[in-house]
Parts: C-alpha cells; sequence; structure tokens
C-alpha cells in the first residue's frame, strides 16, 4: 500500500481544513425555493385544468404564502452576501453560464408575478375584499383575463426556480457530492413534495386532502427513487464521487441521512399517508411535519455534505 | 499572450518566502494567503518521496469561478489572468465553492480575494513577487505563446504536470517534476 501525508501551509478561514463558506443561510433559502415553486406550479397547473373550486386551498389559498417565503429567503440570501452593499450588480448583468445568476432573475420575475397572481384571486378568498383605488382594481380585472397566461409562464418560471435550487449546486464540479444533475429534478420534486403534503394538511375539503395525499405518495415514491440513482451514479463515478458517496455510505453524514431525510422524513411519512387513506386516523399533523423537516435537512445535509467533499491532488 | 508559471519541484525547498513575499506585495490580509506550501510525502518508511509545490490560482483557461460568477467581477485580464472586480463582487461565494483548488477566500472587507500574478508589476514587465524572491530559483513565469521565453523552453524540455487536469480546468500553473 501506498501511504500519502499531504501538508499544506495554507490555512484561510472558512476555506480550510474543511471548506464551509456558505452556512444556514444557503439550505434555508433553497427550501423556501423549493416549497414556493411547488406552491406556485400546484395553483397554476389546477388552475389551467380549470379546478379552482374544487381544490381552492392548492390553487387560492397557499399561494399567499409564496410572497413571503420567497421574502424570507431572499433576507436569508442577503445575509449569506459578505460583500452585500454591492448585490444590486446581480441585476445589472445577465450570465447565461452562472446559475447564480438566473436564479437571481427568475426570483426577481417570479416574486411580482406571484403577487399579481394572488391578487387575482384575492376577491375569491376574501369576499368582502374591496381594493382601495379603482384604478387597481381595473388593472386586476384585466389581469383575469389573462389568467390562462400567467399560469403557464408561472409553471414554466416555478419548474425553473425549483430545478436551480438542486442545479445551483450540481454545477460546482469542484465539489463531487454535488457534481450530479439528479440534484435539479430531486430538489423539485422533493419542493412539490412538501407543498403537497401542506395543501393536504390545510384543507377542509375531502377531495382535495385525499388528491394531494395521493400526488404526495407518489412524489416520495419518485423522491427515493432519485436518491437510489444519486448513489448508483456516484458509485459509477471516478475515484472523488466516490468517495463522495462514502460519506452516506458510513462516513459521517450515513445517520443524519438515512435515519433523518430518509426514514423519518419519507418512508415513515408515506406509510402514514397510506394509512390515512385507508382511513385509518393518524393525526395530520404527523406527516406533514415529518416531510416539511426532511426537506429541510436534506437541503442542510446536501449543501453541507458539498462543502466537505473535494478533489484530491 | 498567455501568462503561465512553472514550478520547479526539483528546486522547491519548501522556504515559503514566496508566501511573505505575496503577503508584502499584496498586502494580504493576516490569516490569509494567496499563495501557500504544500508537502507530499509518499511511500512507507524508510522508503520516501517528497514533493515540495508552492501553490496558487491556477489561472486555468477554462475557469470554473469565472464560468459561475453572477456579476462577472471575476473575469479574465489580458493574457488570461482571472482577476476579481471587488466593486462588481458581492460575495455571495460561488467562486470559491466552484474552484477546485481552494484558491480563494474571502477578504475582511467582504469580497473575495486572491492571487493575481502580480499584474501590477507583470504590466511593468517585472515577474510577480513570488518568482523574483525566490531563493533557489524554482519559479518561471512567462508567456506561452513565445515560444523563446524561459517558460516555453523549460515545459518543452523538462517533464511537467499540472493540478487535476481531468476537473477541466486548464490549469495555467505548471510543476516541472
Amino acid at each position: 500500500m501506498i501511504e500519502e501525508i499531504i501538508t499544506s501551509g495554507r490555512m484561510n478561514p472558512e476555506i480550510d481544513p474543511i471548506l464551509h463558506v456558505w452556512g444556514w443561510e444557503i439550505p434555508f433559502y433553497l427550501f423556501l425555493g423549493g416549497i414556493s415553486a411547488g406552491i406556485l406550479i400546484f395553483s397554476a397547473y389546477f388552475t389551467l385544468r380549470g379546478r379552482q373550486d374544487e381544490l381552492p386551498v392548492a390553487v387560492k389559498w397557499m399561494p399567499l404564502a409564496v410572497p413571503f417565503l420567497i421574502g424570507i429567503g431572499l433576507i436569508a440570501l442577503l445575509m449569506d452576501l459578505s460583500h452585500v452593499l454591492y448585490f444590486w450588480q446581480l441585476f445589472t448583468n445577465i450570465r447565461w453560464e452562472s446559475p447564480m445568476s438566473w436564479g437571481a432573475w427568475t426570483l426577481g420575475i417570479i416574486m411580482p408575478l406571484s403577487i399579481a397572481w394572488i391578487a387575482t384571486w384575492i376577491e375569491d378568498i376574501f369576499p368582502k375584499w374591496e381594493w382601495k383605488f379603482d384604478e387597481i382594481k381595473t388593472v386586476i380585472d384585466w389581469l383575469k383575463n389573462y389568467r390562462r397566461y400567467m399560469a403557464q409562464i408561472l409553471i414554466l418560471l416555478s419548474v425553473i426556480l425549483g430545478m436551480y435550487t438542486g442545479i445551483l449546486l450540481s454545477a460546482f464540479n469542484a465539489r463531487p457530492f454535488w457534481n450530479t444533475s439528479i440534484l435539479g429534478p430531486l430538489f423539485l420534486t422533493s419542493g412539490l413534495s412538501a407543498s403537497a403534503a401542506l395543501v393536504s394538511f390545510f384543507s377542509k375539503s375531502e377531495v382535495e386532502k385525499r388528491l394531494f395525499t395521493r400526488i404526495d405518495i407518489i412524489l416520495i415514491g419518485i423522491e427515493l427513487f432519485m436518491i437510489v440513482h444519486l448513489f448508483m451514479g456516484h458509485l459509477a463515478g471516478t475515484q472523488v464521487h466516490i468517495q463522495a458517496a462514502q460519506m452516506f455510505l458510513g462516513g459521517a453524514f450515513t445517520v443524519p441521512f438515512w435515519v433523518f431525510v430518509v426514514g423519518l422524513g419519507l418512508l415513515l411519512p408515506v406509510v402514514l399517508e397510506i394509512l390515512e387513506l385507508k382511513h385509518k386516523f393518524i393525526p395530520a399533523i404527523v406527516p406533514v411535519v415529518l416531510i416539511v423537516a426532511g426537506n429541510l435537512m436534506l437541503r442542510f445535509i446536501v449543501v453541507n455534505a458539498g462543502q466537505a467533499s473535494r478533489w484530491l491532488y | 499572450m498567455r501568462y503561465a508559471m512553472a514550478v520547479d519541484t526539483l528546486r522547491c525547498v519548501g522556504c515559503s518566502d514566496c508566501v511573505v513575499a505575496c503577503q508584502t506585495e499584496n498586502d494580504v490580509p493576516i490569516g490569509h494567503c494567496r499563495d501557500w506550501i504544500v508537502e507530499k510525502t509518499t511511500g512507507t518508511y524508510p522508503e520516501l518521496q517528497l514533493e515540495i509545490r508552492s501553490e496558487r490560482c491556477n489561472h486555468c483557461a477554462n475557469a470554473p469561478c469565472v464560468r459561475t460568477c453572477p456579476t462577472e467581477a471575476s473575469h479574465y485580464a489580458e493574457g488570461g489572468i482571472v482577476l476579481v472586480e471587488e466593486s462588481e463582487c458581492i460575495g455571495c461565494k460561488a467562486c470559491i465553492t466552484s474552484c477546485p483548488y481552494d484558491a480563494r477566500f474571502i477578504h475582511p472587507e467582504g469580497y473575495v480575494d486572491k492571487c493575481t500574478f502580480c499584474i501590477h508589476r507583470v504590466e511593468k514587465g517585472q515577474n510577480p513577487a513570488c518568482v523574483s524572491v525566490c531563493p533557489t530559483h524554482a519559479m518561471i513565469f512567462g508567456d506561452l505563446d513565445d515560444p523563446n521565453s524561459d517558460i516555453s523552453r523549460a515545459m518543452a524540455t523538462r517533464k511537467w504536470k499540472s493540478l487535476i487536469p481531468e476537473a477541466g480546468t486548464d490549469p495555467k500553473v505548471f510543476y516541472l517534476i
């Protein structure tokens, strides 16, 4: 056996010995972005299918949370910037090769669009709602005629937003654990799953509850399938990818990932949801809390594990 | 013009003069470094091999930091030197995570900092500070497009390697072995 000892004189803060430039802000922001994307996709999709009156929570109520979720996410993102007074530079440049750039632009467009989307539903939600200025009412009434187009654009942008939360990480080939294109679809699916769980929790209609529980079960199935593929891809990759996967197969991230994300965040809630569909009594709060917590944990673990994985030379 | 650097691992003794010269020349904040020494020992005692390298930003021709920067703060300057424009840097740290060499760090003032190949000296026809102080003349800096430059000749006559070229970065710091 050949032994190698590498001694480096470099000790830059947050870089050595293990990279840790991204703390809680980035995974928290990715989590909120994922859920927002999920909520908007369901709302826009079921509007296009003409089921807004049958599924009021998914179509009309849940989007109310989106500007707040994205707002909190943006605050977290700004807190992460170390040269924050220059953040406006994000919006004086368009860099197609940089996921960070098109993510910022997508958020910049989705934020006002989601507010306009809510505005078109607000009179349905609060029947006593009155716009203070007639001009606003005229604009909103005019917008209502274009709901279909708004929904189509929202779906497109939300899919980009949901995917981007993963692609942001997979674009970094310097961190082998992140360097897999499945992170985009995985984070999109997980964001959709959390928002489906939230819809079925908040909904009072049996039809809506059951539909979204069923959707969530399918999404969790897809997520589990993608997690298996994530590791298959890494294990069939180069030495650095194999080592990155090993952090989860015996290494430091094994217990947090398999017990908390996969066990408590995916497998247990999916079993509870199946029992719920079979009319067993399950307190509704349990699966949704497990799923949302698992969602958050997944992003924290992926962000940390990526920073811990590296090339060897 | 394609600037590059070659570090002769057979001459380098790991004295860290290059590190100190860089810190002085570029006013690098205390506790940080733009270049550093790596000692790699291979084998089992008593059969050992030692390689000493003076490392820094590789000024990659296909630089992931330039690609992932959302604001064009990280950019290519003349001769392929990779620089950070501090007034455009928002401190998002995408470039830091995208660098397989971990050559970048956050300056205490918030922007991202790294080796500049001492572009302010190179523009005057001088060598980078690390190269000019090296007591064993282990470092060569020059233009790869000029076949008569010292670096082109060293690369043509010596065996060399670059660090993790498989990361697809096309690095421009070479190690003579």
